[in-house]
């Protein structure tokens, strides 16, 4: 759109191209080596960026298959990597399906009923979220071990217990929910009611249906956040039949034990699908990330 | 249609009450086993839900009552009971309560003088019968049959018995499998002595170590000491002051911030991590929010191609799960065989030990943190931009201006205003971002000369995870003394945010 176009116009063009395309190669090297890596026969061999050589042994061990290795020694895999993965989906699936039931509802509250001690709700829900889980982890971990001793389905090592900590993490969603049923036009829901409806009928059978989308796109972030949540899973889970994907991966860096190319099969596999998850997600979510900032 | 509708408004009544029944029955249970503040926050949950759920005035809380109800008990709960083991002195040496502890120390026993006696258990249908040999004199006696199921406190009666007891012998693995069953099993001797289970295969005179005093003391029924409980050490104590294991939880009021703030083992790396909070937060924002600001002005130019797949590629950082890339640069930057110092070995010979020097390894964190980062700035700058009124641009291309005027002049003023809020929240998140420095370098180098471990790349959060649940002693209280230091920065910012945030809608208007 610029007006006037000068003679410094191409070369600034091309300045930027080379910037881009070198910034672009500083994003990408990390995820090329990852891919190249796994690739790579061994553990601690380095090589060029394409590998001269190329071996499955890093993609047997993440998918959970025994590996041959060079003296004929058969290896079988030691970190259940499909293990931890499903446990991440399972309690990812859980967590999101609760903080979908949990905040539609409140949502609808907010944004159709009158009641008293509203703004201050919605504030305080904006206020708790600003305060991370993370400063929280050791009365997290104290209460949920005690609540073991009473109900061992919640205690320290299970999968519920887990779900139950992310269930509080709900304030975002609500809001952003609210902000969908805000656009939605009142009167539709008073025609129902005028025929006859209750308020619960109205949200349930008319303005639920019409806010799929956005339950969708709650699911999904919720989700997303719930597989990549590291500190508190960390805390709650110890044993390592009962790891996510996020908390079990750690394990394949140590000093003592350095795996770095059956790390970055095991990345890939469990990166790949959130990743993709995501960017079909993100357009949405951008459109949250930006509103919400301007809510306040 | 009336039947059903009369039905309901019974069956609604009856339901509440059958629920809060069952509910004040659990809660009992739950009371009674010392666990008072669970019983609490399930009594006033339950008591707002059959409330809100009864009376007609609450309709609207019907619909917020499990979301915010959830958003109370896992998230606020929480933060205050933080707070709360701040004043305390929980610790891996006082982790039990008091009631806990004493517990515990009833339950303890010691060998008592008399006979001890080889002990067998024999099958009999579904019952087993335990036949016991004076490990001595060899008299034998056969109690029983009982059955092995439960850890309930059972006494048998023995009686002398000449033949052998017929029926299978249980084999050793069954024996350490129904160990605390046996264990809580008391025989009575034919001359009115009591035995207990002392080994897996021994039988012994055994009494309880301690009894308890009507005063709460207790008194060791061996050397008929005294121990009393010291609720300001949080132990047992013998009358000339030693501890008696295990030790239980007190309020120690503000010990643990008196320590932060004037013991100098604990101040002086508790300073140094803030500082390195502060600047590791500061500069990431300003790091990310520099190169997403540019990258945005650039991909708003019209004249450049192939711009929409150059987006594609730099949002990539953001798209990737956190945990996977912080581990990939873990590797990526290994002193030895990471792939960042093989490149920069071969172009220019050098080897940065990254993860061993202090200056190297806060390099590193903020690169790796600028790489995850910058994405989402320039997403959120690209939005902002668009809605610059061009005619703007117009006027500064006629008065003759170039880009870097345009930029300085023109793009960053106004973008900064609306991006304020979003600086903050993103200082803010880096403040406590804890997944980056555990993955990345768990806090360490380490300090030297510190009395708990601490690392020159600590952020406060991390300090007190590695205080609380790594290395030394699970200092929970001290950890969550820290955290509520922390709370109240957090709250700091959180008020500066907001005033940021009325400013921008002030200036939007």
């Amino acid at each position: 759109m610029a007006i006037v176009i000068d003679k410094s116009q191409r070369w600034r063009v091309i300045a930027a191209h080379v910037f881009l395309i070198l910034l672009c190669a500083l994003v990408l090297f990390p995820v090329l080596m990852t891919i190249s890596i796994s690739l790579r026969p061994g553990n601690f061999a380095t090589g060029s960026l394409i590998p001269k050589t190329i071996s499955l042994e890093h993609w047997r061990f993440a998918l959970g298959l025994p590996v041959t290795n060079a003296d004929g020694v058969v290896i079988t895999p030691d970190l259940p990597v499909l293990r931890w993965l499903w446990n991440s989906v399972k309690v990812a699936s859980l967590s999101a399906v609760v903080a979908v039931l949990l905040s539609t509802t409140a949502a609808y509250a907010f944004a159709r009923l009158k009641f008293a001690g509203k703004k201050a709700s919605l504030m305080g829900l904006m206020l708790m979220q600003m305060f991370p889980t993370v400063l929280a982890l050791i009365a997290i971990h104290s209460i949920f071990s005690r609540l073991g001793h009473t109900f061992p389905l919640f205690g320290i090592d299970s999968p519920w217990a887990l779900v139950l900590s992310y269930s509080g993490g709900i304030a975002l969603h609500i809001w952003t929910i609210k902000g969908f049923y805000e656009t939605i036009p009142g009167e539709i829901e008073e025609a129902a009611t005028v025929d006859g409806a209750t308020p619960w009928q109205a949200f349930w059978r008319v303005l639920l249906p019409m806010s799929l989308p956005i339950l969708m796109v709650i699911f999904l972030l919720a989700f997303i956040s719930a597989v990549n949540e590291y500190p508190v899973a960390s805390i709650l889970l110890r044993s390592q039949d009962q790891l996510t994907i996020a908390v079990g991966s750690k394990q394949f860096l140590y000093a003592q034990k350095y795996l770095w190319g059956d790390f970055a099969a095991a990345a890939i596999l469990s990166g790949l699908p959130i990743s993709i998850v995501f960017i079909l997600a993100q357009r949405w979510m951008i459109s949250g990330l930006t509103s919400g900032a301007n809510k306040g | 249609m009336s039947m059903p509708k009369a039905l309901k408004r019974f069956l609604q009544p009856a339901l509440m009450v059958l629920l809060g029944l069952v509910g004040l029955y659990v809660i009992t249970a739950i009371y009674a086993t010392g666990e008072s503040l669970l019983a609490g926050v399930m009594l006033v949950t339950l008591a707002c839900f059959i409330w809100i759920y009864t009376s007609p005035k609450t309709y609207a809380y019907r619909y917020l009552f499990p979301g915010i109800g959830a958003a109370l008990i896992f998230v606020v709960f929480p933060m205050l009971y933080t707070v709360r083991i701040g004043f305390t002195n929980y610790s891996s040496a006082n982790l039990l309560t008091f009631k806990r502890a004493t517990q515990y120390l009833l339950e303890e026993t010691y060998r008592a003088e008399g006979a001890t006696y080889n002990s067998t258990l024999h099958a009999e249908g579904n019952h087993w019968r335990l036949r016991l040999e004076d490990a001595e004199t060899g008299a034998a006696f056969v109690a029983g049959p009982v059955v092995l199921g439960h850890e309930k406190p059972t006494t048998l009666k023995a009686e002398p018995i000449t033949a052998p007891v017929p029926g299978d012998e249980m084999p050793m693995r069954d024996l350490i499998d129904h160990q605390a069953a046996l264990k809580a099993l008391t025989v009575l001797m034919p001359d009115g002595g009591q035995i207990r289970m002392t080994g897996l295969r021994e039988f012994a005179p055994s009494r309880p170590q301690f009894t308890h005093n009507p005063d709460g003391s207790l008194t060791n029924n061996q050397d008929h000491s005294v121990i009393k409980p010291n609720f300001k050490t949080g132990f047992y104590e013998t009358a000339d002051g030693e501890k008696v294991n295990p030790g239980f939880q007190v309020d120690i009021g503000w010990k643990h911030y008196v320590e932060i703030f004037t013991d100098a083992s604990l101040r002086e790396p508790f300073w140094q991590i803030f500082i390195w909070t502060l600047i590791f937060s500061a500069l990431t924002v300003v790091f990310c929010t520099a190169l997403g600001m540019v990258l945005a002005v650039i991909l708003n130019w019209d004249s450049l191609r192939f711009r929409s797949v150059y987006r594609l590629l730099l949002f990539l950082p953001y798209a990737i799960p956190g945990f996977i890339s912080i581990l990939v640069f873990k590797g990526l930057f290994n002193n030895n065989t990471g792939e960042i110092n093989l490149v920069l070995g071969t172009l220019f010979g050098l080897k940065p030990t990254w993860f061993s020097d202090p200056f190297l390894a806060k390099t590193m964190i903020l690169i790796v943190n600028t790489w995850l980062g910058f994405p989402y700035m320039m997403v959120v700058c690209m939005g902002l931009i668009k809605a610059i009124p061009q005619d703007l641009y117009e006027a500064s291309a006629v008065a003759g201006a170039g880009p870097l005027t345009n930029f300085f002049r023109i793009t960053m003023p106004l973008i900064l205003k609306p991006l304020t809020p979003l600086l903050i929240s993103s200082f803010a998140f880096n403040f406590n971002n804890f997944v980056l420095i555990s993955l990345l370098t768990g806090g360490l180098p380490d300090f030297l000369n510190t009395s708990v471990p601490a690392g020159t790349t600590d952020i406060l959060v991390s300090y007190t995870y590695r205080m609380a649940f790594q290395d030394s002693g699970q200092k929970f209280g001290l950890g969550a003394a820290i955290s509520t230091v922390v709370f109240l920065m957090v709250a700091v910012i959180s008020i500066i945010q907001i005033r940021s945030t009325r400013i921008a809608e002030d200036a939007k208007r």
